[in-house]
């Protein structure tokens, strides 16, 4: 999948949401280049166990840089399906393919309606242009 | 930035560091390069080859007369009037109680043409502090005292300072300056000429000190040839391995290199006991702020002192997370990283004494989480020493 493809939330999650054999919906969450790269220096990065119940807004993990840790967000209701268990011990991944094997974790969503909170690929670029006109 | 009409200090390096990617942060009420590409790959670079780094928000004040070793004396915690030329000593500046107004750098320079004058170095977020507590104990008596005088000035704003560290930083500085540096050891000095056209046939003044644990030198310019000076020492640092490099390397090496800083280990509310830095402290022959203070606390049990930490696990304990011993409090972590070259999680904190032996197994509280930590020997990084650039 390609950036232009995805949904963001203003914290800088990415979202790719599909439709699984059973036909839930299944948003694979990750951080984005932008981020990264804001970020710098990646050191660590927290993830939740799978089965979690999470809530659109609330912090899932954390992620930390030589200067700073931030909060992941989740961006959208429902229960942890998988994790990226492999990522603590290959941070590379997250800088190198941050749309690909640097993914996060995948939720089942329980309530579609959040989806239409999220930011397009054009409105995540408008954002990320405020911020660092900041 | 909240406030609409302040804007931070910008060095002469300034553009310099905007159009190389410089990422811009306020530092101690100056624009400062946290970093150019990366924290760790600079920090390595200084570990392993030379880093360049701006270091102008430091605060410079020049004092000349015959008063003014005598007078230093009399306001650090450190002698200064046995201060041979082309020397440099490390020494606090505590107020009535005891605690630590800042730390500094003083050197002593005589260039033959003029007479001798005092550099003294101070953080520079004390700048304005340290300005107002030297004006408080120089009143024009004192400074006008007949074969005692004593002037000052803040020269900050007319001075650059880069400082250049890592094992490959004479190889670099050698064909700079018209002396000897091989022959510097660690805390001289001295007045240079420029060799290189940038220099305009200016003059600086360079001295064997650091904040990074490695061998290096620290060079004072004035600011106009400073962005030339600094070009031209990049260029000539690229066959060595060199790098700019940003503040946030230079906290992260003297983290491991186990140097306190202000704001983060030493403060108002710090005594230099605590600190570790009694060495800097000459109780008797001198009569400088706080030195009764000081007196007074030696004799007394230490409720806290300073240690390093090493944590087990990967998230990193920064200022203010409380260290516990189980479920008591027993200290406070007042710096925390990552730490590139040892590839650990470390932290400088203050616990009280009974917890400070190496090898004793603490926890940090890191943003509601418990971390298994323990108390090792600082510093936590050595370098290893070579002959020259280690005398004392």
């Amino acid at each position: 999948m390609t950036p232009k493809e995805l949904l963001y939330t203003k914290t800088h999650e990415w979202v790719h949401v599909e439709t699984d054999p059973a036909g839930a919906k299944i948003a694979t969450v990750g951080l984005t280049a932008f981020a990264i790269e804001a970020l710098t220096d990646l050191v660590y990065v927290d993830l939740p166990e799978v089965g979690r119940q999470v809530a659109a807004g609330e912090p899932f993990g954390e992620i930390e840089s030589v200067k700073a840790v931030s909060d992941l967000y989740s961006p959208v209701d429902g229960q942890i399906t998988e994790v990226n268990s492999g990522l603590s011990n290959n941070l590379a991944s997250l800088s190198g393919d941050p749309y690909g094997a640097g993914w996060l974790i995948k939720i089942k969503i329980s309530d579609e309606g959040g989806l239409s909170e999220l930011l397009d690929y054009a409105a995540y670029q408008e954002q990320c242009e405020e911020d660092n006109d900041e | 930035m909240t406030t609409a009409h302040y804007t931070p200090n910008r060095t002469p390096l300034y553009d310099w560091h905007v159009a190389h990617g410089g990422r811009m942060v306020e530092f101690a009420g100056w624009a400062m390069p946290m970093l150019y590409t990366s924290i760790i790959e600079e920090h390595v670079t200084t570990r392993t080859a030379v880093g360049l780094c701006d270091i102008t928000h430091m605060s410079h004040l020049r004092f000349e007369g015959p008063g003014a070793g005598e007078f230093l004396g009399n306001l650090l915690t450190r002698k200064i009037g046995d201060l041979a030329p082309g020397h440099l000593r490390y020494s606090l500046v505590t107020n009535y109680q005891g605690g630590i107004l800042d730390d500094v750098l003083v050197g002593h320079f005589h260039d033959s043409k003029a007479q001798p004058f005092y550099v003294v170095v101070a953080n520079g977020a004390n700048r304005l502090k340290m300005v107002d507590w030297i004006n408080a104990h120089l009143p024009k008596e004192l400074a006008q005292r007949p074969s005692h005088e004593v002037a000052y000035w803040d020269v900050t704003r007319l001075w650059a300072m880069i400082a250049i560290q890592g094992p490959r930083t004479l190889e670099l500085l050698r064909p700079f300056v018209d002396v000897d540096l091989d022959e510097m050891p660690y805390y001289t000095g001295a007045e240079i000429s420029i060799l290189h056209p940038a220099g305009q046939r200016q003059g600086g003044i360079i001295s064997r000190t650091g904040y990074t644990g490695e061998d290096g030198f620290e060079l004072i310019l004035g600011v106009g040839i400073a962005p030339g000076v600094w070009e031209a020492l990049l260029e000539a640092a690229k066959p060595l391995g060199g790098l700019p490099t940003g503040i946030g390397a230079r906290d992260t090496l003297r983290l491991e290199a186990g140097m306190p800083l202000y704001g983060h280990e030493l403060t108002e509310q710090i005594n230099p006991f605590q600190a570790r830095l009694g060495f800097a402290c000459e109780l008797y022959n001198l009569d400088y702020p706080g030195r009764d203070a000081l007196r007074k606390l030696k004799e007394q049990p230490l409720d806290s002192i300073r240690v390093g930490l090493e944590l087990v696990g990967r998230r990193v304990a920064r200022q203010g997370c409380t260290v516990l011993a189980g479920v008591e409090p027993v200290g406070w972590v007042t710096s925390g990283s990552y730490a590139p070259t040892l590839e650990k999680t470390i932290a400088m904190g203050y616990v009280r004494p009974e917890f400070a032996r190496p090898g004793t197994e603490l926890q940090i509280d890191v943003r509601g989480r418990k971390e298994e930590a323990q108390v090792v020997k600082l510093p936590f990084y050595h370098r290893n020493k070579t002959k020259k650039g280690n005398q004392k």
